[in-house]
């Protein structure tokens, strides 16, 4: 490297200024760094998050009758949805459903099936005799709808085939949220009957909410233990936190599905010490799901409340204590304040996973135990409800990415405070 | 934390008390792991403890049964492929992202751990819609793929955490000695993040090898794995085979840990020796 004595810039060996290339030095290692990302970039893309936006689009969409009948949905759209429609939309309506493929209008007769109960089965017999009906002059038309059935006099079944005609619709997500769009158009709550969506979602949270303070509560007394016993005893205890952390979700779900059942060994336990005379029901409730997982969710909880704590001087105890704290003041005010980054991190970090649990309520809970992932599975899978799983699926992400903003946000103090 | 000479009757009813409550929740802990081993050696097909004999049958029922084998092979298949994709990609996104700075870092390095912040449940789902469209489900290659999305994150955080303690200083010597960047790479690098490669990678596995709900959604009974197996046996009837089938996950969990412990040791003694 040479640098001229008459100016006071630096040349490299080829002449070239040294801040020059330098920045190029800097601009490579930058291509580079990214070159190095962008294979699981582009794998993360492809794989998971394109994904799961396509899916979460589902949510938004309500595309059944603007895609069979596309000429219906455009009128409709335009009339304002007051009493029947008149003749010239029903005769479009008519005309559609008698060029209507089967599967197409199959899927049609099932999205407005969900909006009322029977719609499936008249629209079947009005399709049936469609042709016909097509060909009927104006002033017929009307009443050549309502020989097929007589409810084609109720404004509601046109309003609703009204709501259902715009390809991109918030019904899914009202849906997921216990709401509705009225003939109006205004938002309202479902019928009673229907509404379980809201209370789900509030289940959920109040499951991950107990769960949470069960994680704390048994937690927190192991983790002062590991943290203050000699290293040798603590990393020998640690397995016992370990191990569990380590083995199959399924495999502690389902040894807790073996010890709770009524045969089971807890229920035999307790007969022969006394504690009860019959068999308890332990699983297919409540009880069932917090203890399965509370267990399974326990070492997240202490691990990062171990780590912590490792960290604390026990001086700091032994000063307040020679200060004439007792030893609970000693711990509140001294000690746990110095914990709360752990216990912070621990707490998010469970109500985070809590909030998505499907196999273990799943197969310890009954049927009103069910979190909202159920929901999701059983929308998709087995009723073929993509949009309402879609929409359902939105309301967990959205819960989830609050929570880990808030995580992320407490992490970054976190950080500060150790700096 | 042993109790000083000086302690009151009431500081030794709380210290033993405490130790108690201690004792009760390890049992917690552990009891639900342990009970189910010997379960899985009972010569009736009952739950319930005395064992009335010792018994290798359900062992024999896992090892002759082709629907449990092809799950085991499935489940090593699908495991180690994702494991070594999700160990290569992640190993070079971690390289990068240690190598500079660069606008949009965080949001990057978001997306790539992303897989391990949304619910499973969605994942699941969202992989089922978009590899049916692609044709990716019904095959064990599209189970691969979606094990190694989800595994891959925790590579990209193990090797961080390694090269976050790695002194560059290092690759600049090799450089000055006159190494090319792939020779610095294999001499000077990878030895060093080894440790850290080969703790993300058995991540990587053992959230394949207990992963269940993707496999609900995407793979047919051909594709089973050894968790979507217990899973449809537990949903008809437990089954002291299906007890056998969790002690050898439990077995698996227990290797998997005693190795990444032993890491673990390895790189405190070798931090140890440099400080």
């Amino acid at each position: 490297m040479a640098s001229t004595a008459d100016t006071d810039v630096m040349m490299a060996a080829d002449g070239v200024p040294l801040k020059i290339k330098l920045r190029r030095a800097e601009r490579m290692k930058k291509v580079w760094a990214l070159v190095l990302v962008a294979p699981l970039f582009i794998f993360i893309m492809v794989g998971f998050v394109i994904p799961i936006i396509s899916l979460l689009t589902l949510s938004v969409e309500d595309p059944e009758v603007s895609e069979a009948l596309p000429r219906t949905a455009e009128a409709f759209s335009e009339w304002d949805g007051q009493g029947l429609p008149s003749p010239e939309l029903m005769k479009i309506f008519a005309e559609e459903l008698s060029e209507a493929e089967r599967g197409e209008f199959g899927r049609v007769s099932k999205r407005l099936n969900y909006d009322i109960s029977g719609f499936k089965s008249m629209l079947k017999r009005t399709a049936r005799a469609s042709d016909e009906l097509a060909l009927l002059p104006l002033d017929e038309i009307h009443q050549g709808f309502i020989d097929l059935d007589e409810d084609w006099n109720d404004p509601q079944y046109w309003a609703t085939i009204k709501n259902a005609s715009s390809y991109l619709s918030d019904y899914y997500m009202l849906w997921a949220l216990d709401l509705k769009r009225d003939e109006e158009g205004s938002i309202t709550s479902v019928d009673e009957g229907r509404a379980i969506y809201f209370e789900v979602l509030i289940r959920t949270v109040e499951i991950s909410f107990a769960v949470t303070l069960l994680c704390f509560l048994l937690g927190l007394p192991i983790a002062y233990l590991l943290a203050t016993l000699p290293a040798r005893k603590s990393n020998l205890l640690l397995i016992l936190v370990l191990l569990p952390f380590w083995t199959s979700l399924l495999v502690r779900t389902t040894s807790w599905l073996v010890l709770l059942q009524n045969e089971g060994l807890v229920n035999d336990a307790a007969i022969w010490i006394g504690l009860w005379n019959e068999p308890q029901e332990l699983i297919r409730n409540r009880f069932g799901v917090y203890v399965a997982m509370v267990h399974i969710l326990l070492p997240f909880m202490v691990l990062p409340m171990y780590s912590v704590m490792k960290t604390i001087n026990p001086w700091h105890m032994r000063a307040a204590a020679s200060l004439g704290a007792p030893g609970w003041k000693a711990f509140l005010k001294v000690y746990f304040p110095q914990c709360l980054p752990g216990v912070g991190a621990g707490t998010l970090l469970v109500f985070i996973l809590s909030l998505g649990y499907y196999i273990t309520p799943a197969l310890v809970g009954g049927p009103n135990d069910q979190m909202i992932s159920y929901w999701i599975v059983q929308n998709m899978n087995t009723l073929a409800n993509w949009g309402l799983g879609a929409a359902l699926s939105m309301v967990l992400l959205v819960l989830t990415m609050v929570m880990f903003f808030i995580y992320n946000r407490f992490v970054g103090i976190d950080r500060l405070k150790v700096n | 934390m042993a109790l000083p000479s000086y302690a009151t009757p009431l500081d030794k009813a709380w210290y033993i008390s405490f130790r108690v409550i201690c004792a009760a929740i390890f049992a917690f802990l552990i009891i639900p792991i342990l009970v189910i081993i010997p379960l899985s050696f009972n010569s009736e097909p009952y739950f319930t403890y005395p064992m009335p004999g010792f018994s290798l049958r359900w062992y024999e029922e896992f090892f002759t049964s082709q629907q449990w084998l092809l799950g085991l092979k499935n489940s090593i298949v699908v495991g180690v492929f994702a494991t070594l994709v999700a160990s290569v990609l992640g190993t070079l996104a971690a390289l990068g992202l240690n190598r500079a700075e660069y606008p949009g870092k965080s949001a990057i390095l978001a997306v790539l751990i992303s897989p391990i912040i949304v619910p499973i449940v969605i994942t699941a789902a969202g992989m089922f819609y978009f590899y049916a469209k692609i044709g990716l489900t019904g095959s064990l290659a599209g189970l691969v793929f979606a094990h190694a999305t989800i595994g891959v994150p925790f590579v990209v955080i193990t090797v961080s955490a390694t090269l976050a303690g790695f002194d560059n200083n290092l690759v600049r010597a090799a450089a000055s000695l006159g190494a090319s960047p792939v020779r610095t790479f294999q001499k000077v690098t990878m030895p060093l993040i080894l440790p850290g490669i080969v703790s993300g990678g058995l991540f990587a596995f053992i959230t394949s090898w207990d992963e269940l709900v993707i496999a609900i959604f995407l793979a047919t009974t051909e594709e089973h794995t050894l968790p979507r197996r217990m899973w449809s046996g537990i949903r008809e009837m437990l089954s002291p085979t299906i007890m056998a089938v969790a002690t050898l996950l439990i077995l698996t969990s227990i290797a998997l840990m005693v190795t990444m412990e032993l890491l673990r040791r390895r790189t405190e003694r070798l931090r140890g020796i440099t400080n």
